[in-house]
């Protein structure tokens, strides 16, 4: 109970933020992240001991979904950052868009999305989790777009739903695949039905499909693309969504689907390599950027690739770095993303080549800079330096295998150390250039709502550093033990004597400074190298939405193309085909078996005949009426002499009304009277005619060649009388026994009539007015 | 449309008579061929004759409602029979109860005729709704 506690409470949270004052609307939402940060931090200890909280939730076993919550290690690390980062975050959106009055949207939109998160992330039952998982990225796609009215907003929004939400599809055909091989849809009974998973043919495509989609919801390398352009979004969605928060969902269910995994090879050739790929990727792509937001959503790429190749890595040690380096990343890039957005609204610019020397007007600014820059780097005494160690610890101890990766590593570390320089010392350190213009004054510290988050967070970044014993045993040992499926042993020091790891992370800080000194030469050349622009996925991500939507236009215009001839042959031709094809495919036409002995009620047929040939040759439409009725007509004789009475009657009536609204629609309407096709649409309506009649007199004969079941008709002859007071029994069937299809019936006729009425009156001219007053030339 | 004189001068027998056969066959339909959509064509048959006649506001007139009013108070009749078989909770919707009383001759009366009066309704409705949009002058 006290798991989904926190999600109806935020939910509720959510509906009183749209309907209350902007100002109120932010506090609601503050409020509510705490209280649920509260009601999770009571959990903390409990979870520490190993025992894991469970709720039932969103159970439907009509349908075999299991339904539940579960609280276990890496589940509470996830919600204590959502919660917490999620209250800073409102505090820090409170102060950035003090001027917007339709701000509580903005604070309505991220409630819910902290709903779906916390959701995702404690769900036990896979279909809860997806429903979660794509509820994130529905309030993404609104989040994204909040200000909808420009362009840039709208396609980046678009981009980052489809992304997100076709990796969803990938995903869930995965989880299927998963469900049926373990038999359950609880993901604690998947991971403990391992050996039946694994065993299952079908195993390593659903581990593929659920690999992909988690690397789309995770900006890895191909579909990196949606992340940065996402940066179209104010600056406190993407320090929440596309820094903290929603692009680790994918991480968390590669960690939460390792225990399954961990052994295959595939599995860990994939994250590693696709991980450190991302990585790469990342940062030098990141080197082009001047653009203090984009800069940061590549590291954030950047990191998440270190995420997913660090989960993917052997040695148990990896995990314990992963789960480390999650927390150390969502502290200091949440930061950064909010001390960006406060010089975007102090100065007016988010250019790092513009700005220089603001720690002399922004001074606290610059100290929470400061502090989160040196985690990101990986300086001691910060907790940036103990997830650093133990990512190169776990690496070095998988030996000569993974020289790459401790090579791509390195790099990608310097270059990390490298923009945290010019995120800290190059934009805050120094003389003040020339105050950049498009600022209402002159730079200064930002509010308090907006200093509140990054400073918070800086500390306790160099908190945690401090005391890594504390971290690790209350937070990072019960997450290890969650994505490894079994005890580990883990303990976080900050000193680890002089090793070959310390000398590690000396010789990138070394390599980082040295990129720094270059930053300023490398970046226009880097950006230079057009060939990225042009050929990257994001190019192809454009290319193929444009060819989606030529498709959809000409699919539309050929198969609407407005000509009512066109969809009756259209509708004919695919009826006889269909009915062709199913006699082909059940082995040809069979004919009834002893032919009837020719009476008087041959004559019928000629009858029938004539009035065909009275449709076909007619001149004019009014002909061709009169000729069919006598077909309908003679159709009412026919079911009259063999035996249906009620048929008959009810063909009669049907055929008199048919008749007489034709001939008044003929008389009314603007139809044309003679028939103005060529010879040539003649033939072919003809033969298109012929192949609909020669097609459905082959079914009716194979109808009556099968053998007749007269079970229903006893029945219905024997119950008649006895138990519904009717000898009639065809109407007996339809007012009582079958009475529920004879009311879908007339339903469906009153809704006929209702359109048929409003097309004929939107069709008509309006009413003449009366006459003006100036005469009936003015 | 132009109807002449002796069109016009016959045409509430040309209604009138076609009513009562139509109610006629809505009754008996239960045991003898007939029933509630037959019934309610050749209702909509006379109804369409006083309005090639009379004209379509004339038929309206006679029909008191509108024709898709008339489609709705068809339907909503008809489910509206089936409630009772709501009430005992052993038997599902639209399970029709009979009675039958004895005034003189024993008369079966039944949901199931309310029924079919519904579909009487909705099919005289769609038929006369048809055909008066059709004919609608621009008055």
């Amino acid at each position: 109970m006290m798991l989904a506690l926190p999600i109806l409470g935020v939910g509720i949270a959510a509906v009183l933020a749209s309907l209350a004052r902007p100002r109120i609307a932010s506090v609601v939402g503050v409020i509510a992240a705490l209280a649920a940060l509260t009601v999770y931090l009571t959990q903390v200890s409990s979870v520490a001991e190993g025992l894991i909280p469970t709720a039932a939730f969103g159970a439907v076993p009509a349908l075999g979904i299991a339904g539940g919550l579960r609280l276990d290690g890496l589940s509470l690390v996830f919600v204590l950052l959502i919660t917490g980062i999620g209250a800073l975050i409102l505090l820090f959106a409170e102060g950035y868009l003090a001027d917007d009055p339709k701000r509580k949207r903005l604070v309505a939109m991220l409630l819910v999305f902290m709903l779906a998160m916390l959701g995702a992330v404690t769900a036990d039952d896979v279909i809860v989790l997806f429903v979660f998982w794509e509820l994130t990225s529905l309030t993404s796609f609104l989040l994204v777009g909040y200000k909808h009215e420009r362009e840039a907003s709208r396609r980046a929004a678009l981009q980052a739903l489809l992304v997100t939400g076709g990796g969803g599809l990938v995903l869930l055909a995965g989880l299927i695949l998963l469900t049926m091989a373990a038999g359950t849809t609880s993901l604690s009974g998947i991971i403990a039905a391992q050996s039946a998973v694994l065993a299952d043919p079908l195993a390593s495509v659903a581990m593929v499909l659920i690999i992909l989609g988690c690397f789309t919801k995770s900006a890895q390398v191909p579909f990196h693309f949606w992340l940065p352009n996402a940066m179209a979004a104010p600056t406190p969605v993407s320090a929440y969504l596309h820094s903290a928060t929603m692009v680790k969902l994918g991480v968390y269910l590669l960690a939460r689907l390792n225990p399954l995994y961990q052994e295959e090879a595939l599995w860990q050739a994939l994250l590693s390599y696709g991980g450190i790929a991302t990585a790469l990727t990342g940062v030098c792509l990141a080197f082009r950027e001047t653009d203090l937001k984009r800069v940061l959503a590549y590291t954030t790429v950047t990191a998440l690739g270190t995420l997913v190749m660090l989960i993917g890595i052997a040695p148990d040690l990896s995990i314990t770095a992963a789960m480390t380096f999650l927390v150390v990343h969502a502290f200091y890039k949440a930061a950064l993303f909010m001390i960006a957005g406060a010089i975007d609204h102090a100065a007016g610019t988010r250019d790092a080549s513009q700005l220089r020397g603001l720690g002399q007007v922004m001074p606290v600014t610059a100290l929470a800079a400061g502090l989160a820059a040196f985690s990101m780097a990986g300086l001691p005494p910060f907790v940036g330096f103990v997830a650093k160690e133990l990512i190169y610890e776990a690496k070095l101890e998988m030996g000569s295998a993974a020289t790459g990766l401790i090579v791509a590593g390195f790099l990608v570390n310097a270059a990390t150390v490298a923009i945290a320089v010019v995120l800290s010392w190059r934009l805050f350190a120094g003389r003040q250039l020339v105050a950049p213009s498009g600022a209402a004054s002159p730079p200064h510290d930002p509010p308090l709502s907006m200093m509140v988050g990054p400073v918070v967070l800086a500390c306790l970044g160099l908190m945690a550093g401090t005391l890594p014993t504390v971290l690790g045993a209350v937070l990072i040992d019960p997450a290890v033990t969650a994505v490894l499926g079994r005890p580990a042993d883990v303990t976080l020091k900050l000193w680890h004597g002089f090793n070959a790891v310390l000398a590690l992370s000396a010789a990138t800080v070394t390599v980082g400074i040295v990129l720094y000194l270059l930053w300023e030469r490398l970046v226009p050349r880097l950006k230079a190298v057009s060939l990225l622009d042009r050929f990257g996925p994001s190019v192809g991500y454009e290319h193929w939405l444009a060819a989606t939507l030529r498709l959809a236009t000409r699919t539309t215009t050929t198969i609407q193309h407005g000509s009512l001839t066109g969809y009756v042959r259209t509708l004919v031709l695919v009826m006889a085909v269909a009915c062709l094809g199913m006699l082909i495919l059940r082995g040809g036409v069979a004919w009834p078996e002893g032919g009837a002995s020719l009476d008087a009620r041959a004559g019928l047929g000629g009858l029938m005949l004539i009035g065909l040939g009275g449709t076909v040759l007619a001149r004019t439409a009014l002909q061709a009426v009169l000729a069919m009725g006598l077909v309908g007509f003679t159709t009412a004789l026919v079911f009259l002499m063999f035996g249906a009475p009620d048929v008959a009657f009810t063909q009669f009536a049907v055929e008199t009304l048919l008749v007489v609204i034709l001939t008044t629609a003929l008389m009314r309407l603007p139809i044309q009277g003679r028939d103005g096709r060529s010879r040539q649409q003649k033939l072919g309506d003809a033969g298109v005619a012929l192949l609909c009649g020669v097609a459905v007199a082959a079914v009716l004969a194979a109808v009556l060649a099968s053998p007749f079941d007269p079970r229903l008709s006893v029945w219905f002859g024997a119950e008649s009388l006895p138990a519904a007071h009717g000898r009639n029994v065809v109407n007996v069937i339809l007012v009582d026994f079958r009475a529920l299809d004879t009311l879908g019936e007339i339903t469906v006729l009153a809704i006929a009539a209702f359109a048929v009425v409003a097309l004929l009156r939107s069709n008509r001219p309006p009413a003449p007015t009366a006459p003006s007053p100036q005469g009936p030339l003015a | 449309m132009n109807p002449s004189l002796i069109l016009r001068t016959s045409a509430p027998l040309l209604l009138w008579m076609p009513l009562v056969v139509s109610l006629y066959v809505l009754v008996r339909g239960h045991n003898d061929p007939g029933g509630g959509f037959i019934g309610g064509l050749i209702a909509a048959g006379g109804v369409l004759f006083y309005a090639i006649a009379r004209g379509p506001t004339a038929a309206r007139a006679v029909l008191r409602l509108s024709p898709v009013a008339l489609c709705g108070l068809g339907v909503l009749v008809a489910t509206a029979s089936g409630i009772p078989a709501l009430l005992t909770p052993e038997t599902p919707y639209l399970t029709h109860f009979w009675w039958f009383p004895t005034l003189g001759v024993t008369l079966p009366l039944g949901t199931a005729l309310v029924f079919d009066l519904g579909v009487y309704l909705t099919v005289l409705g769609m038929a006369s709704a048809l055909f008066c949009a059709l004919v609608e002058e621009a008055q």
